[in-house]
């Protein structure tokens, strides 16, 4: 593995892999000090050309517990804003000794571009609606972690799908693992029919599903999805309030799902939207797992691309 | 000075000929062809054995990015990328900076195109002020300096009225309009052909169905006005089904298509290539089978490059950022030949798509062979392979999917009034 950019160039073995690597490492976040030396001398840059709270603070996190150094990019405040083109900033960083470059873009495919001119390994942090690679993995290493196993589930993933790298990346990775995936939420924010069959990589395994009923019952696993407003570019939704009422999950929905269903969600959550607040309460809930989850699975990326360099 | 071209393929769609002979050339002007014209002594002999002898091909969609953006082409450049593509005459979008929506601009193009052109120039006007969909330019005074059409280039006048009127106010002044068919609405922000390639990399997509909505509209209103429309570069096989019921009711009209369009599908964007990033965008296999099936059956009888030059400033960076638009002078006639090895058209019907059928859109005489006319020929090696190189591309810019890759089918030498230019 040279990169991280996608989820489509992930084979299973390096998936079982990464998720196992993970696995391991996540005991070195319940040490009174969870600090290993294994990345002391590397540099990770960071860039985050759109704004970032989880991602961000979870790479640095999972860096720092390895003793790599950490540089972080932000759009504001740096050259860009005195026209430095994005090619010409990696370089520089690159010429400071960059190790491996963390990168989120609100453009998709800015990770693939920097790999054809950088020869040093890349990590997709999330480009534009493209593809959110490390999210899946660490939704993949949650599931696995609660339920056993990534084989024979159904999961649910329910909003803006057209608009979600998250969404994107995840339907590839559970399907690959060998679960099925249907979709439901607004017409208009899932996939159009004649992208459906890029989704799809087994027959039958993929489902676009307009009634969200189809989607939720016997689930073993529901993604409730943020609805991407600032890509959409204008007023999709007539209302925010109508989402909710007829997309967003709420307590009713419990009794479609089976019992001991798992509920995540890739964060930031707008409660009240995509979520009934009264299911923060759900006991099967795993969102800050995720979350913890995140910085394990980083961990073990980072590793991967980093040893033996 | 006398020419005398001996043994080569002479094909000119213009009176339906296709025969090996000779052809000769006095001061600048054709002579005439036989199937053996004696050698006399004073007369400069080219011996085409094997060649392809023919009239200049004619180019009704191109971007010379003269005046504004001349870093990526000006009509210097431009011309000569012509030149060596075998296209001597050259008819060029509106879309510069300002645009061609004034006299002075198309004088202005007029003008270098004399002094510094290597080839002749025929710039398009544009349909509306600064293309913007809202008012009428000044058709019979674009016309009056020269404009020999009109278009909005890249943006589809949306607004149908207004579509209408010029339909009517073309037909005052026998200027044809040319429609880059996109209901934009559909295509806000879009980036590749709606399908695999959208949903793979995620990029927003541009659906057939725009250009769809955009060529059954102006079928319609060409049936209404009852004054021809030139649809530009079609490249979905959603839109054929249409063009064959316009013909069937006899609707006036023309369609262009490009080689890209019928050679090249969206798997070239694969990995964010820039260089394959164009609009319309490239579509599926069976669009690129549907796209050649049309030009076999003459629904689409014209083929045209859509050259669009950029520069590395506009290609290589971030995919959103890029422009649309590949390099197509050179690419034109070893792309079109294509069709003729795959049985799809005769050389006399490829010769008709890329000289004849433009210039009857464009109202100008055709070159040809005929006795008299100025001397615009072409001798084409239909054969010879070679690698198109960055040297080998005299544009500005070196923009297309094609760099570094095999072609077939070379310009080798060029006969443009007195004067021969060996390529």
């Amino acid at each position: 593995m040279k990169n991280l950019l996608d989820v489509e160039s992930l084979s299973k073995e390096e998936i079982e892999d990464l998720l196992l690597l993970a696995e391991n490492l996540k005991e070195i976040l319940s040490r009174p000090i969870p600090k290993v030396p294994t990345l002391r001398g590397k540099l990770i840059a960071l860039l985050f050309y759109e704004p970032s709270t989880r991602t961000r603070f979870s790479f640095e996190r999972a860096a720092k517990i390895l003793s790599a150094d950490t540089l972080t990019f932000t759009a504001k405040g740096t050259s860009i804003e005195k026209g430095e083109s994005l090619l010409d900033t990696v370089k520089n960083l690159e010429a400071l000794g960059t190790n491996l470059f963390v990168i989120r873009h609100p453009l998709c495919g800015v990770p693939h571009f920097l790999a054809k001119y950088i020869n040093l390994p890349i990590i997709n942090a999330g480009d534009g609606t493209h593809a959110h690679p490390t999210q899946a993995l660490l939704d993949l290493m949650t599931v696995k972690e609660k339920l056993g196993t990534l084989s024979d589930l159904k999961v649910a993933i329910i909003g803006d799908i057209k608009h979600s790298r998250v969404a994107h990346s995840d339907i590839l990775a559970f399907q690959k693992m060998g679960s099925v995936v249907y979709v439901s939420g607004p017409g208009f924010l899932l996939p159009e029919p004649k992208e459906e069959e890029y989704f799809r990589l087994k027959p039958h395994s993929f489902k676009v599903c307009y009634n969200l009923k189809t989607a939720l019952e016997n689930a073993d696993i529901v993604i409730a999805l943020r609805i991407q407003k600032e890509r959409h570019g204008k007023a999709l939704l007539p209302s925010f309030q109508e989402y909710h009422e007829f997309f967003g999950l709420k307590p009713q929905h419990l009794g479609w799902i089976k019992e001991g269903a798992l509920l995540m969600h890739p964060g930031p959550i707008n409660w009240g939207v995509e979520l009934d607040p009264e299911l923060e309460k759900y006991p099967f809930q795993v969102i800050l797992d995720q979350v913890e989850n995140g910085v394990a699975m980083r961990m073990a990326i980072l590793l991967r691309l980093l040893s033996g360099d | 000075m006398k020419i005398l071209i001996k043994r080569g393929r002479l094909i000119d769609p213009s009176q339906n000929l296709d025969i090996v002979g000779d052809l000769l050339i006095e001061e600048g002007r054709i002579v005439g062809w036989e199937r053996n014209i004696e050698i006399s002594e004073k007369v400069e002999l080219i011996w085409a054995e094997g060649l392809w002898i023919l009239p200049g091909l004619v180019d009704i969609h191109v971007h010379l990015r003269d005046p504004g953006e001349e870093w990526k082409e000006d009509i210097t450049s431009g011309t000569l990328a012509a030149l060596y593509g075998g296209v001597l005459r050259v008819a060029c979008m509106p879309n510069t900076k300002p645009p061609n929506d004034t006299p002075e601009v198309t004088n202005y193009i007029i003008k270098k195109a004399q002094e510094k052109g290597w080839v002749k120039v025929l710039p398009i006007a544009c349909i509306t002020k600064n293309q913007e969909g809202k008012e009428l330019t000044e058709f019979g005074r674009l016309k009056r300096s020269g404009a020999v059409a009109l278009s909005d280039d890249g943006r589809w006048v949306q607004n149908s009225e207004l579509m209408k009127r010029a339909l009517h106010y073309a037909k005052n002044f026998d200027l044809p309009v040319i429609s880059h068919c996109e209901d934009h609405s559909l295509t806000e922000g879009g980036q590749v052909n709606q399908g695999k390639m959208s949903a793979k990399l995620g990029l927003k997509e541009i659906p057939a169905m725009a250009e769809v909505i955009g060529v059954i509209r102006d079928l319609l209103l060409a049936k209404d006005t009852n004054y021809p429309v030139h649809l530009a570069h079609i490249s979905s096989k959603e839109v054929l089904p249409f063009l064959r019921w316009a013909k069937e009711e006899g609707i006036p009209f023309t369609a262009e298509t490009c080689p890209h369009y019928f050679t090249l599908t969206e798997k070239e964007v694969e990995n964010y290539n820039t260089l394959a990033k164009v609009n319309p965008p490239l579509r599926g296999e069976e669009d690129v089978y549907a796209i050649k099936q049309a030009l076999k059956e003459g629904i689409i009888e014209v083929i045209s490059s859509d050259h669009a030059p950029h520069s590395e400033l506009e290609k290589k960076v971030e995919f959103e950022w890029a422009s649309f638009g590949m390099l197509g002078l050179q690419t034109l006639f070893p792309l079109s030949l294509n069709l003729v090895r795959e049985e799809i058209l005769s050389p006399l019907k490829l010769a008709e798509y890329l000289i004849l059928n433009p210039s009857k859109i464009l109202k100008i005489e055709p070159p040809s062979f005929k006795s008299n006319v100025l001397a615009e020929v072409i001798l084409v090696s239909p054969y010879e392979k070679y690698i198109l190189t960055e040297d080998l591309i005299k544009s500005k810019s070196k923009n297309t999917p094609f760099l570094n890759q095999e072609l077939q089918g070379r310009v080798k030498k060029v006969i443009l009034k007195d004067k021969i230019y060996d390529l």
